[in-house]
């Protein structure tokens, strides 16, 4: 028997290409309200005065006063304010709220809000101020610097990606009869909800309740933001003591969530003729917008992955997150990984031009191997950076295409990445990740925290829990995430589901296999009625992390990847295109091959789409392409045709040797496209790259 | 007996084979009339600004955004959505075969496209008759295998 490793329909499948599938908008209750935000223009400034032109009949008004705990939208930290009071910090920041039962009349009503303009940062070059820092040291760079016969300086640029999820955010909020409420919703994370609504509504904890609705899209975008409309959709069913739905239309959506952090990253190198890294001092910094929500730990992973897949004596990387008054940046596939891995790539690149070497050769000459040592003084267990190296290139033709298409419009290009699979450091210990195995009539339900986004999480959870129990895969039930019924296991972020919550399971199903003996579950439970098994997370042995000195193991592994990038310059247009991606890539052991691909070719698209088409225009604070008219993600025709290569190093420490997996794709395309266009004679540096900036690198074309 | 007086007019239609009528104002959109009159929710909104192909309906058997309709252009006329595509039709199997349903909130759009390509499309043509459709979990290349897959199955069974 045994069906991890297997390509097991996908168990949502069946409702969602029936159209079944619920999603919050889908949801409609008895006498509910549709509701609205009412926002800020300024990206800084005052907020002197409220003035409601409508007529308030069947209206339910709420501002910061009617909040009943703190004014705050709870995370890792408490500067965010829930609504606007007096200081306004960035554009589209919530200020007043209203709901009616009636669509038209609530979107006619007309409200003033008196804003007195303040002098924004718009620049985190010239920010004053800083959510977080970061300093990672190994070695002496200076020495470094010193001994080695060249040094290749460079900065990198990367701009901020909207998500794009089909399905904007949403939230339907019913008080119930007990004086607490219940949020059905897009997101990924209902204890962070709980958490945040607990303190704003000053509530215990046992009356709010959260219970996520199908989940169209997420990558990062329904991770903490989904606290902050709950927050607003529970304000007013409260208050109107009726079910209120709050969800946002594109361009909302669009203007006031989350992006990708933008990124500016300095390299300087020293090298030696060979080829040998001797000392790299990186800066980073990210804008993380106007409050500190999810940047100090986007800013650790950024600076964690800084120095890519690469070895060197002396390293030093000096990280932090600008306070600016834009909405807050956040979390999206990758959180930081990307940014970082795109300036590290592309330096290579020119390092490699410098020395007049072949790039793949300088990676080569570089790359992590099992035993060496990352800048936290990590010892790599193991590392198939070398392989998926290899396999890219052998699989794509890299030298014969590179040598052939010289001096041609074609161009081809390669990016060697990581990514750590988890929760950084001590996070996965902090956390302490509880998962419960049930006995049912029929079987076994699984109940754990982490929601099914389109990842396949409740298939691959599911045949993880079947092969430990040794039961068939029908025999077992997800359950809806409702913090009413499952245990905290953690938030769905962080590639971390499979690996660390799916390890968690598997050890509970091994469990309940013991106390069952011979019988199966439906057996066990006509005989003894319902049992439960819950087990906590256990790291694996010998990993240690220092939080003050950012040295340890900075994640338990890492997946491993190499994409090759093929594209077409059109010296006419000035346009890049990308024909075809080689996307290699390692992370333990598929659970299911067919839902593995689809993280990898999915990844690797919004990967392409950062790299040649996604720009986040900005204006005085805010974003002024707030629409899918003119903020566009990679069509059928615009995606090269990608190419998969899964292999396999199984992980001893993840559940049938599996890792994380989710982000690494999103690592490799930028820098790819961008070292393809470089062998094209095109020095781009930034992404993402549209014909107006390949037309400025085409002036100084080789 | 007279007709009663009414502003607006009703619409009467077919959706899914049924005949519906229905009391909404004539520009009222198409997508909000199945949605929340009819109770099809099976058809997404991902932008309502015709970007995005979630509310992709077949009308008179062309696809067409259903953001963009507004109900009077529906009048008289036959309109399918997801939930009048059988069960077992190869398409909806093949989607959750071959990974071409992800969040699946492209996919009920997504396949009411893939119902008007040609029978036997090359990629080239999936490409171009799936353009108008954005995924943002799949990159693609597992729905253009799901509508290949079925295609083959399609023809396969009429041999
Ligand atoms: S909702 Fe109609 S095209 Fe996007
Ligand atoms: S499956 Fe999520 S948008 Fe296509």
């Amino acid at each position: 028997m045994g069906v991890v490793g297997l390509s097991v329909p996908r168990v949502d499948g069946p409702a969602k290409v029936g159209g079944m599938a619920c999603y919050v908008d889908d949801l409609v209750f008895p006498g509910m309200l549709h509701a609205r935000t009412v926002r800020t223009s300024v990206p800084r400034g005052r907020l002197s005065g409220i003035r409601l032109d409508f007529d308030p009949a069947g209206f339910t008004v709420v501002d910061w006063r009617d909040i009943p705990g703190r004014n705050c939208t709870l995370h890792l930290t408490d500067d965010q304010p829930c609504l606007v009071q007096e200081d306004i910090r960035h554009v589209a920041e919530p200020v007043l709220l209203l709901a009616h039962e009636d669509r038209d009349t609530l979107w006619s009503a007309c409200v003033q809000l008196m804003e007195e303009r303040g002098e924004p940062v718009l620049d985190p070059a010239a920010a004053s101020h800083d959510h977080a820092h970061v300093l990672i040291s190994d070695g002496d760079v200076e020495r470094g610097l010193r001994a080695s016969d060249l040094v290749v300086e460079g900065e990198y640029r990367t701009g901020a990606q909207e998500h794009v999820y089909i399905e904007p955010n949403g939230i339907v909020a019913v008080p119930e009869a007990n004086g607490g409420v219940t949020i059905h919703g897009s997101l990924q994370c209902p204890y962070y909800v709980h958490h945040a609504l607990v303190n704003l509504l000053g509530l215990p904890g046992e009356l709010v309740r959260v219970v996520p609705s199908e989940n169209g899209g997420g990558f990062g975008g329904k991770e903490d933001y989904p606290s902050v409309i709950a927050g607003h959709a529970a304000l007013l069913a409260l208050k109107a003591k009726r079910p209120v739905k709050l969800v946002y239309d594109r361009a909302e959506d669009m203007l006031a969530t989350t992006k990708r952090h933008p990124s500016v990253v300095r390299h300087r190198t020293g090298v030696m003729k060979d080829g040998r890294l001797v000392a790299m001092v990186i800066d980073v910094v990210l804008d993380g917008g106007a409050y500190v929500t999810l940047s100090p730990v986007v800013l650790s992973r950024a600076c964690l992955h800084a120095q890519g897949a690469y070895r060197c004596p002396n390293v030093r990387i000096n990280g932090r997150a600008a306070m600016t008054n834009t909405p807050p940046n956040g979390a999206f596939r990758g959180f930081g990984a990307p940014q970082t891995q795109f300036a590290m790539e592309v330096h290579m690149d020119r390092i490699a031009e410098a020395l007049a070497m072949d790039p793949a050769k300088l990676r080569l000459r570089n790359v992590l191997r099992a035993g060496d040592r990352t800048a936290t003084g990590q010892v790599l267990s193991d590392s198939t950076a070398e392989i998926v190296l290899r396999e890219a290139m052998k699989r794509s033709g890299w030298r014969r295409k590179r040598v052939a298409w010289k001096g041609t419009n074609r161009g081809i290009g390669l990016a060697l990445f990581r990514h750590g699979a988890g929760f950084t450091g001590s996070g996965e210990v902090r956390l302490a990740s509880r998962c419960t195995l049930t006995t049912t009539e029929r079987g076994v339900r699984i109940r754990v925290a982490n929601t099914e986004i389109g990842q396949g999480t409740c298939t691959a959870l599911s045949q993880i829990v079947a092969d430990a129990l040794d039961v068939p895969m029908d025999e077992v039930t997800f359950s809806v995430p409702d913090t009413a019924d499952v245990p905290n296991s953690g938030p769905t972020v962080a590639s971390r589901t499979v690996m660390v919550v799916g390890g968690i399971l598997e050890r509970a199903a091994t469990a309940m296999r013991e106390q069952l003996g011979t019988l199966s579950p439906a057996e066990h439970f006509a005989r003894h009625g319902e049992t439960n098994v819950t087990r906590e997370h256990e790291p694996p042995p010998g990993l240690h992390w220092d939080d003050q000195t950012y040295r340890g193991d900075a994640y338990g592994t890492y997946g491993w990847g190499c994409d090759v990038a093929e594209v077409e310059y059109d010296p006419v247009t000035y346009a890049a295109r990308a024909v075809k991606l080689t996307a290699v890539q390692e992370f333990g052991r598929p659970v299911n091959p067919v839902l593995a691909r689809g993280q990898i070719e999915g990844g690797s698209a919004q990967g392409v789409g950062w790299a040649l088409i996604e720009e986040v225009v900005m204006k005085d604070g805010a974003m002024t392409n707030a629409q899918l008219t003119n903020y566009a993600i990679p069509t059928t025709l615009d995606m090269p045709r990608v190419e998969t290569v899964m292999v396999e190093n199984p992980y001893p420490h993840g559940p049938f040797g599996a890792k994380g997996l989710g982000e690494l794709p999103m690592n490799g395309p930028g820098p790819a496209i961008v070292n393809a266009l470089r062998h094209v004679g095109l020095d781009l540096r930034q992404l993402p790259a549209t014909p107006e900036r390949v037309m400025e690198a085409a002036r100084g074309r080789a | 007996m007279a007709a009663r007086k009414r502003t607006p007019p009703l619409v009467e239609m077919t959706v899914n084979g049924e005949a519906v009528t229905v009391d909404r104002a004539p520009m009222v959109r198409l997508l909000d009339v199945l949605r929340e009159d009819l109770h099809l929710t099976g058809t997404k909104e991902g932008c309502g600004e015709g970007e995005c192909g979630a509310c992709t309906v077949l009308l008179d058997g062309e696809p067409v955004c259903s953001c963009l309709v507004p109900l009077a252009q529906a009048r008289g006329r036959e309109v399918v959505t997801i939930e009048g595509v059988p069960a077992d039709h190869p398409l909806k199997r093949a989607f959750v075969e071959e990974g071409g349903a992800q969040c699946g909130m492209c996919t009920p759009g997504m396949i009411m496209a893939a119902l008007s390509l040609p029978a036997r499309p090359s990629l080239d043509a999936v490409r171009a008759g799936l353009a108008g459709n954005l995924c943002r979990c799949t990159g693609y290349e597992a729905i253009y295998r799901a509508v290949q897959k079925a295609a083959s199955e399609r023809i396969g069974g009429a041999e």
